[in-house]
């Protein structure tokens, strides 16, 4: 058994440390004797302009998607659980509402871009509804392009988080709500009294899983617009991909992967500690 | 007698605006998914025609018959189940072994464990694939799906290995004594007895570990290169680039491309949702 684990601490462990190392020298890989440069590849990462609006706009990215799958995922998983529904037409709103979950980043992707597509149906629709005038260019128009990737983002991220608080709300036990209905507490104050304080371990370690994985999204990003138009999209994870793989700056790159990690590596952290308080 | 009546109608209100909400949500999760099965159906001169035909005016599936004739494009759904079938096989079976030993033998690694899973995901996949990327140069599988195989493994195991043990633990003991009084060994334990009982456990961390190696994009763009050892999520986005216009076939292929996770999910929802939140919502 151990050794199974040993060579998985290994394959995570050691290409970390080698990481950290490579971003403390010059170009690595492309230079046969690379030299040892200190932090000089951090300095030159933050100097970059590029790199800092990368910064901003992995945040923006990050916190609206997290927060919109919360919202959807609760929003969604308070209907499928409200108890109005007949079974089937509950567990038939339940497949259809994790769909987009199924559906691998490169399918979202094109999928999204048949329908987001200047003559698609979505433009149609929205000309149609005369709320456009105009024929929308949705990835390539610089101040849109963020928020279209955010939104399909959106999209194909929300079923883990409803799924994961309709196994929350379903095990909040019913006669919290019987005695508050009886005291005669509105919908509102069941939802803040005892829906929220109940699914809140559940709604939290959620959310920081979540925002692990939406700061290292890649694909659907490097997909819809491979960080552009004019740098509009690029993230930590797409100018990290660029340098590695388009510019072959090892070095760089290692740095700008290392920034990524350890603020990854802070939300685990707070994440670990969460759930061994929940034990 | 009035609040009855109120009550009633307050809950046939809340009816209809549940009905509603729940209609709105339907069409923003699954219009997207209906939309490409319905395009895949339509001949490509349909796709952007003014205005939209909803169902398909002239019904073709010459999209389906040219992917699944042409030897090029079905060596990419070829090489996307070989991948993540040998991933599965080897990750289950690493994941029972591993799983076993935990549950049954005392090990003070369940600690080390826990941090392992948890590292897999702190780790972004991107910063992982700059040392990753080196390795498999060095070991001469760059471009393989060897390459592919083995990097996936990396993150389906541990995880694995965390589940298989819970499953385990979930049985008692005193099974496992009752075989070995009857002469049997720990292996025979293991697969005749422990293995059979914990079916649910093992099909959804199989059916999870599919969907992660299927799915996957990274990996397969960067440590592939020649068209023949593409899987399809690298694949379709190649034909994308190559004919942007073709999008009947394109729609065709991700219709394809989203069956085998789709019809597992369908089959295994329970087990498949449950291994989905197996991490985040533990008691």
């Amino acid at each position: 058994m151990s050794p199974t684990l040993l060579v998985m601490l290994i394959m995570m462990a050691v290409p970390v440390a080698m990481v950290f190392v490579y971003s403390t020298l010059s170009n690595v890989v492309m230079e046969r004797d690379p030299e040892f440069v200190g932090i000089e590849n951090y300095l030159t990462l933050f100097g970059d302009e590029i790199f800092r609006k990368a910064l901003g706009q992995t945040a923006i990215f990050t916190v609206t998607s997290v927060t919109l799958h919360l919202l959807i995922g609760l929003g969604f998983a308070m209907m499928l659980n409200s108890g109005l529904l007949p079974r089937l037409a509950a567990a038939l709103f339940r497949v259809i509402y994790i769909l987009p979950w199924v559906f691998t980043a490169s399918i979202v992707v094109i999928l999204w871009q048949l329908l987001l597509n200047p003559n698609g149906v979505i433009n149609y629709l929205l000309e149609a509804a005369s709320l456009i005038d105009s024929k929308v260019e949705w990835f390539s128009n610089p101040s849109l392009a963020l928020g279209t990737v955010i939104f399909i983002n959106v999209w194909a991220g929300y079923p883990f988080i409803m799924i994961s608080l309709l196994a929350g709300l379903q095990g909040i036990p019913g006669d919290l709500y019987e005695a508050a209905e009886i005291d005669g507490a509105g919908w509102r104050a069941r939802f803040f009294n005892i829906t929220i304080p109940q699914l809140f371990p559940i709604l939290l370690a959620v959310a920081m899983l979540d925002f692990i994985w939406n700061l290292q999204q890649f694909p659907i990003i490097w997909l819809a617009t491979g960080g552009g138009p004019l740098n509009a999209t690029e993230t930590i994870a797409t100018f990290t991909y660029n340098l590695a793989f388009s510019k072959h700056e090892f070095a760089m790159a290692s740095a700008s992967g290392v920034v990524l990690f350890v603020v990854s590596a802070i939300v685990a952290l707070f994440y670990v500690r969460h759930q061994k308080a929940r034990d | 007698m009035t609040t009855t009546r109120s009550r009633g109608r307050s809950v046939g209100a809340q009816r209809v605006a549940l009905w509603i909400g729940l209609t709105l949500g339907a069409i923003f999760a699954g219009f997207p998914a209906l939309w490409m099965l319905l395009s895949s159906f339509k001949p490509n001169t349909e796709i952007f025609q003014f205005p939209p035909t909803f169902l398909p005016d002239t019904f073709t599936i010459g999209a389906y018959t040219d992917i699944l004739t042409n030897p090029e494009k079905l060596r990419f759904f070829i090489n996307s189940y070989l991948v993540a079938g040998a991933v599965v096989l080897l990750t289950l079976l690493a994941g029972i072994m591993a799983g076993y030993a935990l549950s049954r033998f005392q090990f003070p690694l369940k600690s080390l464990l826990n941090t392992v899973v948890i590292s897999v995901q702190a780790v972004p996949p991107i910063t992982l694939l700059i040392p990753y990327f080196g390795l498999v140069v060095w070991l001469k599988l760059y471009d393989s799906l060897w390459a592919l195989m083995l990097t996936y493994m990396v993150a389906t195991i541990p995880y694995a290995i965390l589940m298989m043990t819970g499953y385990f633990n979930t049985i008692p003991r005193e099974l496992d004594e009752a075989v070995k009084v009857d002469g049997g060994n720990t292996m025979r334990t293991l697969w005749q007895v422990l293995v059979p009982i914990a079916r649910p456990g093992i099909v959804s961390v199989g059916a999870y570990t599919f969907m992660v190696a299927w799915n996957e994009f990274l990996f397969a763009l960067t440590l592939t290169q020649s068209r023949e050892n593409r899987t399809v999520p690298v694949g379709i986005q190649l034909l994308m680039g190559e004919h942007s216009f073709k999008w009947s076939e394109m729609m065709a292929m991700s219709v394809l491309g989203c069956l085998p996770v789709l019809v597992l999910f369908l089959i295994f929802q329970r087990q498949f949702v449950s291994g989905m939140t197996a991490g985040a919502v533990k008691s």
